[in-house]
């Protein structure tokens, strides 16, 4: 609502507006509606009944108030305020006039005091809750003015003590956004001191109603919000509210607790019934350990959460939180983390097996066991166990939390997360993924629970193990058979689900040069190499020794030992796979072979610099072009945009720069070469059919500037100028062009008009950068832009194109990061020769895998285009679940596309392909005035379209006749 | 009046495992919890004694209603017995799935008995029906209304399908009774809630009062593990459940895992018992745990691929295989047979999934008994391994004090367990609760006092005016309140107490307290009067203070006159005059006063 209100600044309160003649240079007149505010005090006075009154306050809030007739409105409203006796009424008053005091420009502090004396004289409990909120509304846009705020917090005070739970809540709201603390502020000349506002709140965390008690903390969180330091001494208080009955007053105790251990972690605090002292921070931890076991999910997952953020506590209680204690008929007994390490540690490999090693051991003091208070203890093995997963999520997050800050306690939960490997949730065992990932470098697995990891290898979701592809990257085994272990599963991966070939790749390429000295002594069995005979030859397209070989290669890099061991075939695969995969398989130093590529690899740093110059330098030479002859300019350019291209294609971090400013340059080549056209200097009627190239030119300028626009990311608005300004340059054009082949000047005039518009748009959009268009072609348009308007169109044509050619060649400033949109699609791989067969007027479901570059909210821009042999095209929107986001700037959609024709008589191809979608309002700044139901004279603004962005894919498919 | 006490009587639940039945009387309502029989025992014994109910008259009118909290036979299956042999027929509430699995389990149990071992005078199938036709189902947080006074309302308790706790409401008197229940979720049932009800006493099962349990997940692992290396290695493995509850569990389990693991290996369920539960399983889903009421919609998971029905003669079969065979405690059918069959070879193992009663041959096999004298005097060795595996879906002792702490009652008592182990656990709450706590033997029984709060209507007048008074927030602590208290046609009434005279008709007796303070004082008596008035002006600063024309100060409603003394002129008498409501500050007034008046500004 507040942000409907700001949106229009347009109406006057009473009066009638006319909008300036300067700003808007078309020729209609442009009228407003008489002013609603005045029409409201007519409303008002004319209404008969409350429920009257009611709906013109209603029909009124519909629509916003600019700042400088608020104050206006908001005398009226409280005039009638004044009369009102219904309540509702003064309510939506009193809710209307908290609106108003948000407009922006506006300042409220005129109406403060009105609605301080409206609310002393208010009976109605609901109005007056409203009109603390209007008082909070006012307060909150003032936070400088100390003598309101403290008056503010005295009315607060003053209403504390209402009967009502809804007055009470506000006010505590009221406090706890505006009260301070420290209670020598500057005295008021009034004689309001400043109260203690901790004090007053506190006590209200003893308040008959759960919602005022709610409210009193999250006051008091408020307080601490605004930066404000809490005294210790609510930590009693909150502490008591643990035990309320109500689950959202128990949900705000727990972060409140949380706030004052961060706040005083190292205060000593009692330990009630003893005589000993903890660490404040440390008895916080126990105390919310201790509720998530509580009744209520919600303050679970709360308590939960807020475990993972308290880092300052000793690790003696963060250990605590892992052990349960185990106990069976009082005896001790060993949980089977502790003997599943035992049994590793002692060298057998059997668990379980044997009858009774589960057995409880030492006898336990019955007077010792505590069931109930024992702080911290076990409080992640409950929250790992809860019923609901959102509770597990949570606990999992906050173990990872905790770990990153804490090795040994990483050690420790390792167990527990890798059976979290198990959960029956897929959403908790991916997240459970992600946080071992997160916490590899602390760790090293065991081989028994490598085992239990490598076991969800066989997952049914791609997610899984594409997760778990990403852990193994980042993992550290301690053994050699752990290594092999590893491989054999991810082999059986690959079998299993051979789609999963690349993920694969890459994490062997990575298991195998973190472990280069575990891998070798497998060497000869995983290349089954015999000492004395030769063995037969692998399959070099197999999938499966493909893996092999990049984690043997990946390995020998840092093992130079290792090439020995090869086979002649195995160099021979090396040379190929260096070739034909170079991504995953590294150089390496082989006996008897020229290093080729590693002075390469290692030098890139210097290289940098030459290259970034070097696309600098030619795009300077560009920039000089004007001076030179037009047959010269265009040969620069073509040279300067094969040379960005291939700069482009060579330099990875510089693509999105060079491919940009080639892009740029390209269209200006175009124009050029559009401009240096014959059909210029020839009689308009002799040269109908020649104007092709020209208006070809324009249209592909067109395109090339809205590539421009949408498929970089990082493109700033003095970009969005230039790439605008080409594009009027482009209409121009092709306005010129239109009017040189059409004959009779009817069509001309609509055109003329819009381009017109057009150029007045722009200026509206860029009229903070047009300082730096100096001689452009818009600069000079401008000049004339009065002219312009009153000449008829042949005219107009005439000057446009005596000043496109002379206009300068504008500097296209180069932003700082750039880097073109760009997808990959993985599947399909539009190699099949089988047709997918389906039935006709049935559909067929066909899975698409691509991976997306810098694309900004890929969500809503990314499109699938199927584009059948008849020409016909259909475009499929992706659902939102459908992208997954593994890294910054990269994006993966995993979707099904849904096929269906009538049927064919044989297979044929159908193209896929991504799209991205813009939609030019997206970029432009709103303009304030333009109301919703107006049509404003920018036809350009709501330009959409799409480009496509990859490779298109052929799919064979063949739908059958349906048999009868 | 009613008498004010709850006092549960045990009639064979007591400090034992087997069969639950307790019996209520709350407030004059005598409430009838569980029905259950005991397995260990084929005689008399199985069946609770009725007859420690009522001696004479019918149980029908000495017991209100009974409650079932879920289906195990250990919980029901003395119920035809009960209502159609002993007689009784009140309502019975049971939850929904119960109502739905419970004939299921009854019937067969009345097929083992009677069509197996042959015995007479057992309840016919019949019976059972028209026992079913005498129950109530209740949905789960659902108050039901037995009569006037008597309510009952059902929380979750996980623990098997339809499990439930009760809450036995009486006026402001009220007992929680939990059935078997489970703090942990499994694979296929939610954990145990129940909200802060603070009732007068808390009736908790204690099977596992001396246990804290390792966690669930390493459970099913170790569980898995064993299930496969045993299979891999060509062995068989017996699980011997009963036919509804964990087997669901355990089933989910392997099936998921098999699917995982693309095992290819049978699993068999031995009766047809199965089926049908399964069917009531894919029903209710709504009673099930988070994940499968969340995929059911795709997947039912009770609709299973690897798990197929057991024939008799498949237990001869070479290879590998997992059977579930009922019942659980290994102690007749199926099971039993299964294990003499397979007991001799050592690469096969039985996982015993849950507790085992005393006298059976889980129970002997588990605590290490390696030749058992079967029926007919021959000796079974026992080759094959012998699993334990905790799948028991009870509360361990931390589930318990956790349900203890959700609920807050007044006093706990401990029923279903070991004497031995409840003792123990009886100690932690009395402790750390700060509760009372009983245990009581089969057929004690536990009286409690409990103070019951009497409901008293107060006029809105009276307590808006009291509210207005006391300013501060003080919840839940006392305050102190002035009026009259009416007593008539046993309803209760705090009303003003003028509104309390008028409905009474009485007058209302002034009572004034009256006092004389001795002032030295040589002025005159007005004088005086206007010295004590500015005197009192000053330090009753929030109170009124007026000097009336006739000379005299009134502070509120207390008089102050001041007189010359007859002898003495240079004292002065003020007469103090204040009634009875007044009182505190009359008194105050009149010591103020005796300490003298401050030096007049003269």
């Amino acid at each position: 609502m507040a942000a409907h209100l700001k949106k229009r600044v347009y109406e006057e309160f009473t009066k009638v507006v006319q909008q300036q003649q300067e700003e808007i240079t078309t020729k209609k007149l442009r009228l407003t509606k008489p002013s609603k505010s005045a029409a409201l005090h007519i409303d008002l006075c004319k209404a008969t009944s409350p429920a009257d009154a009611l709906q013109y306050l209603l029909q009124f809030a519909r629509k916003p108030v600019e700042a400088e007739s608020v104050e206006g409105v908001v005398r009226i409203l409280l005039e009638h305020y004044y009369k009102e006796n219904d309540p509702s009424v003064r309510l939506k008053i009193a809710s209307l006039l908290g609106l108003l005091s948000k407009t922006a420009g506006f300042s409220p502090d005129c109406i403060m005091d009105d609605a301080i004396n409206i609310l002393q004289n208010e009976k109605s409990h609901q109005v007056l809750a409203q009109l603390l909120d209007t008082l909070l509304a006012i307060g909150s846009k003032l936070p400088e003015n100390q003598a309101i705020q403290l008056r503010l917090v005295d009315v607060a005070c003053k209403h504390l003590t209402d009967t009502s739970h809804g007055v009470r809540n506000k006010c505590l709201q009221l406090l706890g956004n505006l009260g301070s603390l420290e209670k020598s502020v500057t005295k008021d000349a009034e004689g309001l001191t400043a109260r203690d506002v901790q004090k007053i709140i506190g006590d209200y965390f003893s308040d008959q109603d759960p919602r005022v008690r709610t409210a009193a903390i999250k006051a008091m969180l408020q307080l601490h919000e605004r930066g404000l330091k809490l005294h210790q001494t609510i930590y009693n208080q909150a502490c008591k509210l643990l035990s309320d009955d109500y689950e959202q007053v128990r949900s705000a105790a727990v972060q409140l607790i949380w706030v004052v251990s961060q706040l005083y972690p190292e205060s000593i605090v009692p330990i009630p019934s003893s005589n000993e002292e903890i660490r404040l921070v440390d008895d916080a931890f126990g105390k919310i350990c201790h509720m998530v076991s509580d009744g209520s999910w919600v303050v679970r997952v709360q308590a939960a959460k807020l475990l993972g953020s308290m880092e300052q506590v000793s690790s003696h209680f963060l250990e605590q939180t892992l052990d349960k204690k185990l106990m069976s008929d009082l005896r001790r007994k060993r949980t089977a983390h502790e003997r599943a390490k035992e049994l590793y540690s002692s060298g057998e490999f059997s668990s379980g097996r044997k009858w009774g090693d589960d057995a409880p051991k030492e006898e336990i003091d019955t007077g010792a066991v505590n069931l109930i208070e024992s702080g911290a203890c076990g409080a992640f093995v409950h929250g790992l166990e809860d019923e609901m997963y959102e509770v597990r999520i949570a606990a999992v997050e906050a173990l990872c939390m905790l770990a990153q800050s804490s090795p040994s306690f990483a050690e420790k939960c390792l167990d527990f997360l890798v059976d979290m490997f198990n959960d029956e949730i897929e959403e908790v065992r991916l997240q459970s993924i992600h946080t071992m990932r997160k916490i590899s470098n602390n760790i090293t697995l065991r081989e028994d629970q490598l085992d239990t990891v490598l076991a969800v290898l066989e997952d049914s979701s791609r997610d899984i193990r594409e997760a778990l592809h990403e852990l193994l990257c980042c993992t550290n085994v301690s053994t050699k058979e752990g290594i092999h272990l590893a491989l054999v599963e991810l082999l059986k991966n690959l079998a299993k689900y051979p789609t999963d070939r690349d993920s694969i790749w890459k994490c062997l390429k990575f298991l195998g040069s973190r472990h280069p000295t575990l891998v070798l002594p497998l060497v000869p069995e995983l290349l089954s190499t015999h000492p004395f005979f030769d063995t037969a030859e692998p399959d070099m397209d197999d999938p499966a020794y493909i893996a092999v070989l990049v984690l043997i290669f990946n390995a020998a890099k840092t093992c130079p030992t290792m090439p020995a061991l090869f086979s002649d075939h195995t160099f021979r695969h090396y040379a190929y796979l260096r070739d034909s995969l170079s991504h995953l398989v590294p150089a390496l130093r082989l006996p008897g072979r020229k290093l080729v590529s590693s002075t390469v690899s290692s030098n890139i740093a210097p290289h940098e610099d030459p290259s970034q110059q070097f696309l600098q330098q030619s795009l300077d030479r560009v920039y000089s072009l004007q001076h030179l002859d037009p047959q010269g300019a265009q040969e620069l350019l073509e040279l300067t945009i094969r040379d960005l291209q291939r700069l482009g294609e060579l330099q990875s971090e510089l693509a999105g720069v060079a491919d940009f400013s080639a892009t740029y340059l390209q269209c200006q080549l175009l124009l050029i070469k559009a401009l240096q056209e014959k059909l210029w200097n020839v009689a308009a009627p002799l040269y109908l059919k020649q104007s092709d190239l020209a208006s070809a030119a324009a249209k592909q300028i067109m395109e090339e500037t809205y590539k421009m626009e949408f498929m970089y990311s990082g493109v700033e608005n003095k970009q969005v100028v230039i790439i605008h300004h080409m594009r009027l340059q482009a209409k121009a054009l092709q306005l010129i062009v239109t009017a040189r082949t059409t004959r009779g000047v009817d069509p001309l005039f609509g055109m003329c008009e819009k381009f017109l518009q057009e150029v007045d748009f722009f200026q509206r959009c860029f009229i903070a950068d047009l300082s730096h268009l100096q001689d452009s072609f818009v600069d000079k348009l401008l000049d004339l832009m009065p002219r312009l308007m009153a000449s008829k169109p042949a005219e107009v044509v005439k000057i446009l194109q005596t000043m496109l050619r002379q206009s300068t060649f504008l500097h296209l400033p180069l932003p700082e990061q750039i880097h073109k949109a760009s997808a990959t699609i993985i599947e399909p791989a539009g190699e099949s020769d089988n047709p997918l067969r389906f039935t006709s007027g049935l559909v067929v479901a066909l899975d698409v895998d691509a991976t997306l570059e810098h694309v900004q909210d890929p969500q809503s821009t990314v499109k699938v285009q199927v584009l059948y042999p008849d020409g016909q095209a259909q475009m499929i929107h992706p659902k939102p679940a459908d992208f997954r986001n593994p890294g910054p700037g990269r994006h993966r959609l995993i979707t099904q596309v849904y096929l269906s024709h009538t049927a064919w008589t044989e297979p044929c191809q159908v193209e896929v392909r991504l799209l991205l979608a813009y939609n030019s309002n997206a970029r432009i700044p709103k303009f304030p005035w333009i109301e919703g139901g107006e049509v404003s004279p920018q036809v350009e603004t709501s330009i959409e379209g799409t480009i496509p962005f990859s490779k298109p894919v052929k799919v064979y498919i063949m739908p059958k006749p349906a048999r009868r | 009046m009613s008498p004010h006490r709850v006092f549960p009587l045990p009639v064979w639940a007591g400090q034992d495992v087997g069969r639950s039945c307790i019996l209520v009387s709350i407030a004059g309502k005598n409430v009838m919890l569980d029905c259950g029989m005991h397995m260990g025992y084929n005689d008399d014994r199985r069946f609770p004694d009725f007859s420690y109910i009522t001696q004479s008259g019918r149980l029908t009118d000495f017991l209100d209603c009974v409650i079932i909290s879920h289906f195990h036979l250990d919980h029901c299956g003395a119920l035809p017995y009960f209502s159609e042999m002993v007689g009784y027929d009140g309502p019975i509430y049971m939850t929904h799935p119960t109502q739905a699995i419970c004939p299921i389990l009854l019937e067969d149990y009345r097929k083992i008995a009677v069509d197996k071992k042959g015995e007479a005078n057992f309840f016919t199938s019949q019976m059972i029906k028209d026992c079913m036709k005498k129950v109530v189902a209740v949905h789960l947080h659902q108050t039901v209304q037995v009569d006037d006074e008597l309510e009952i309302k059902a929380y979750y308790a996980g623990h098997v399908l339809g499990a439930a706790m009760f809450q036995i409401k009486v006026g402001s008197e009220s007992v929680v009774y939990t059935g078997d229940y489970n703090m942990t979720p499994d694979r296929h049932l939610g954990a145990a809630w129940i909200d802060k009800c603070r009732p007068n006493l808390l009736i908790t099962e204690s099977t596992y009062a001396t246990t804290i349990r390792d966690s669930k997940r390493c459970r099913e692992r170790d569980f898995l593990k064993k299930v496969h290396e045993t299979v891999e290695r060509g062995g068989k493995v017996l699980i011997p459940v009963f036919a509804l509850g964990r087997a669901q569990e355990l089933c989910i389990l392997l099936e998921t895992f098999w699917e995982r693991m693309n095992l290819k290996v049978p699993i068999y369920f031995s009766t047809g018992l199965t089926e049908k539960a399964n069917h009531y399983y894919k029903l209710f889903i709504t009673w099930t745990n988070q994940k499968i009421r969340k995929t059911f919609v795709q997947r039912n998971m009770f609709e299973f691929k690897h798990i197929k029905a057991f024939d008799r003669a498949f237990a001869d079969n070479p290879g590998p295989m997992v059977v579930f065979a009922t019942p659980g405690m290994l102690h007749a059918g199926q099971s039993l047979q299964i294990f003499r069959k397979w007991a001799g070879n050592e690469k096969n193992m039985v996982i015993m999934p849950g507790y085992c009663v005393q006298g059976t041959v889980g129970h002997k096999i588990l605590s290490g008994q390696r030749k058992l004298e079967m029926e007919g005097r021959q000796v079974l060795e026992v080759k094959m391994q012998v699993e334990y595996m905790s799948f028991s879906a009870h509360a361990d002792a931390k589930g318990i004090m956790q349900l203890v702490g959700q609920a807050e009652p007044e006093s706990v008592l401990l029923v279903h367990g070991e004497a031995k182990k409840m003792e123990f656990l009886r100690q932690k709450i009395e402790q750390e609760f700060r509760v009372s706590c009983y245990m009581p033997a089969n057929g004690e029984t536990v009286t409690l006092p409990t103070s019951p709060s009497i409901p008293v209507g107060i006029s809105l007048g009276l307590l808006k005016r009291e509210m207005a008074q006391g300013l501060l927030p003080e919840a839940k602590k006392p305050r102190l309140l002035h009026g009259t208290l009416i007593m008539k046609d046993s309803s209760f009434r705090l009303v003003s107490s003028e509104q309390a005279l008028k409905e009474l008709g009485l007058t209302e007796h002034q009572l004034r307290f009256t006092c004389r303070v001795h002032l030295q004082d040589t002025r005159k008596e007005q004088e005086t009067a206007l010295r004590v008035y500015s005197h009192l002006k000053n330090t009753l600063k929030d109170h009124c203070v007026q000097h009336l024309p006739d000379g005299s100060v009134t502070v509120e409603s207390i008089l102050i006159q001041a007189a010359a003394h007859s002898e003495d002129p240079g004292t002065k008498v003020l007469l103090v005059s204040w009634t009875y409501q007044d009182e505190e500050l009359g008194s105050f007034l009149t010591a103020l006063l005796k300490n003298g008046l401050p030096q007049a500004p003269s």
